[in-house]
């Protein structure tokens, strides 16, 4: 009896919580259409949410394209198929690890740091004050740092996929015997720009949308202590990863799907 | 005691306020009223409800009943938008300052002016500038918060709270955890800046002394409602226990020393753990 009571508590209150969730993003959404003039408050945001990014993106996607270039031309040359490996690259790259990796990693790095800011204004009232002085937090605090998030994503998932195919050429053409022209020609011949790249670039966006979200709203919700941030820093990693695997599986079903 | 004459001059005018937090009654029929222009002391033992006061002064939390009406307007009723006008009007020193971390002194002061007004940069410059010399961290305006003194960000605070030259500032708790150099400063200024600025000035704290010597007027808060009230000399010289315990600072009183719990010896000769 006591654990059906817990799974309705569990139910109402995470349903309260979406709730919250969604009216906070309109709230936010309205205020980023009057932060849209205040063009230096979005361009610090952008560089605190995505310049701060680059390098761990940068990093991490030379080492994925590296990876796949070897486990790529490990299988291919096996059915002599190793002159596709740029093509293997890119499309792994552009279709799926580019925007999911990607948002992985700015959940990890920009997400939590968000979560962690805005948690701390609300715990030492800072929000408060801003409410106290006529100034509305959601749209002088949050609103900026979505649509820098929003903004951020996509161009950070480009940069991982492009560093992740040059990753791949590096060993692929550089290491193993796969041929310049060959890698760079298959990738051209084999990539479609509407269905792989610009497919691709809907879901950075898609996911750039929902890890901000979560991670503005888990601070802006979290409980004014110290242990509040730091839950709801950890609740940030959790939800806007688990959000952004399980619609990446919705949106490669409606996107690349047969059936 | 003498009361504040309601005909006469009064901010803010709180009538028939009721309010709980869950299961537990914070205010009851709470009436006050703020006299216009002087430095009115709100004092109480701590959890009495005192900055949930200020909250609702603020509009930033509405009472259950009862209404709370600033300058003659009634501030839980107001839309957003005229919320935020009026508190342009107010300033508010929060007990932890709440100076914005990644902004320096100067821009932490100019933060409300560059949020609410036009004004060119030189302009917002002397602005800050004399705000600043006003509490005499003209010379720190490059510091950051976390290179200040909890004197000095209680000081930058305070600048920030005049930015806008507001016809009410309200004070959370301003003297707590000062040392005396300090403690002194703040006193001065809260005076010096009411009367400096004709402003209105309403602190909460629990320090007796402190806010004696700077109130005009001094409410005493206890079990949900006003439980004394006057001018700081009559409240120094009342007869009602609940108020010379709180001036006196007495463990023990109407307001009893010990948590409410079971007889001693009952609990001595219960079994262990009980429930």
């Amino acid at each position: 009896m006591t654990s059906i009571r817990l799974l309705g508590r569990w139910v109402i209150n995470s349903v309260l919580r979406f709730g919250r969730a969604t009216m906070f993003l309109m709230a936010t959404l309205v205020g980023v259409f009057l932060i849209l003039r205040r063009f230096r408050l979005i361009v610090q945001q952008v560089f605190a949410v995505g310049v701060l990014t680059v390098l761990i993106i940068v990093v991490s996607g030379l080492f994925v394209g590296m990876v796949l270039g070897l486990q790529g031309y490990n299988t291919l040359v096996d059915f002599g198929a190793e002159s596709s490996l740029g093509l293997v690259v890119a499309l792994s790259l552009t279709r799926e690890l580019g925007p999911v990796l990607t948002a992985l990693l700015f959940a990890g790095r920009a997400g939590s740091a968000l979560t962690a800011e805005i948690g701390l204004m609300k715990a030492t009232s800072q929000l408060a004050g801003m409410e106290m002085m006529a100034v509305d937090p959601i749209e002088r605090v949050m609103a900026p740092r979505f649509l820098a998030g929003f903004i951020a994503m996509p161009l950070l998932a480009a940069m991982f996929t492009a560093i992740g195919v040059l990753g791949g050429y590096l060993i692929g053409v550089g290491m193993l015997s796969v041929d310049s022209g060959v890698y760079w020609t298959s990738m051209q011949e084999g990539v479609d720009v509407y269905d792989d790249i610009f497919n691709g670039v809907i879901k950075s966006v898609v996911f750039g949308f929902v890890v901000t979200w979560i991670a503005v709203f888990e601070g802006y919700d979290a409980a004014p202590t110290s242990e509040g941030v730091s839950r709801a820093t950890t609740r940030t990693v959790v939800i806007a990863s688990l959000a952004v695997l399980g619609l990446d599986f919705i949106l490669t079903s409606l996107m690349f799907s047969e059936v | 005691m003498s009361q504040v004459d309601t005909a006469h001059d009064s901010l803010i005018e709180i009538r028939d306020v009721g309010f709980s937090f869950g299961d537990r009654k914070i205010y009851d029929r709470l009436e006050m009223t703020i006299p216009r222009g002087k430095v009115t002391a709100i004092m109480g033992p701590s959890g009495c409800g005192k900055s949930t006061l200020l909250n609702f002064i603020g509009g930033r939390l509405k009472p259950d009943n009862g209404d709370i009406r600033v300058n003659d307007i009634s501030v839980p009723s107001l839309t957003r938008r005229d919320l935020y006008a009026l508190r342009k009007q107010m300033g508010m020193m929060f007990q932890n300052s709440a100076l914005l971390t990644d902004l320096n002194v100067f821009e932490n002061v100019a933060f409300p002016i560059r949020e609410h007004t036009e004004l060119p940069d030189e302009l917002v410059k002397n602005l800050v500038l004399s705000k600043l010399q006003m509490v005499g961290l003209r010379g720190a305006r490059h510091l950051m918060p976390a290179e200040l003194s909890g004197g000095m960000t209680r000081r930058v605070a305070l600048a920030r709270a005049i930015a806008l030259d507001p016809m009410l500032v309200m004070y959370d708790e301003p003297f707590t955890g000062l040392d005396p150099i300090s403690l002194g400063v703040i006193v001065k200024l809260i005076r010096e800046v009411n009367d400096a600025l004709h402003m209105t000035s309403v602190v909460v704290t629990h320090d007796v002394a402190e806010g004696c010597s700077i109130a005009d007027y001094v409410y005493l808060l206890g079990q949900g409602s006003v439980i004394g009230q006057g001018t700081p000399e009559e409240m120094s010289g009342t007869k009602s226990p609940e108020v010379r315990q709180f001036m006196g600072g007495l463990p023990d009183g109407p307001v009893a020393y010990h948590y409410p719990a079971r007889d001693y010896k009952e609990d001595l000769f219960q079994d262990w753990p009980d429930d």
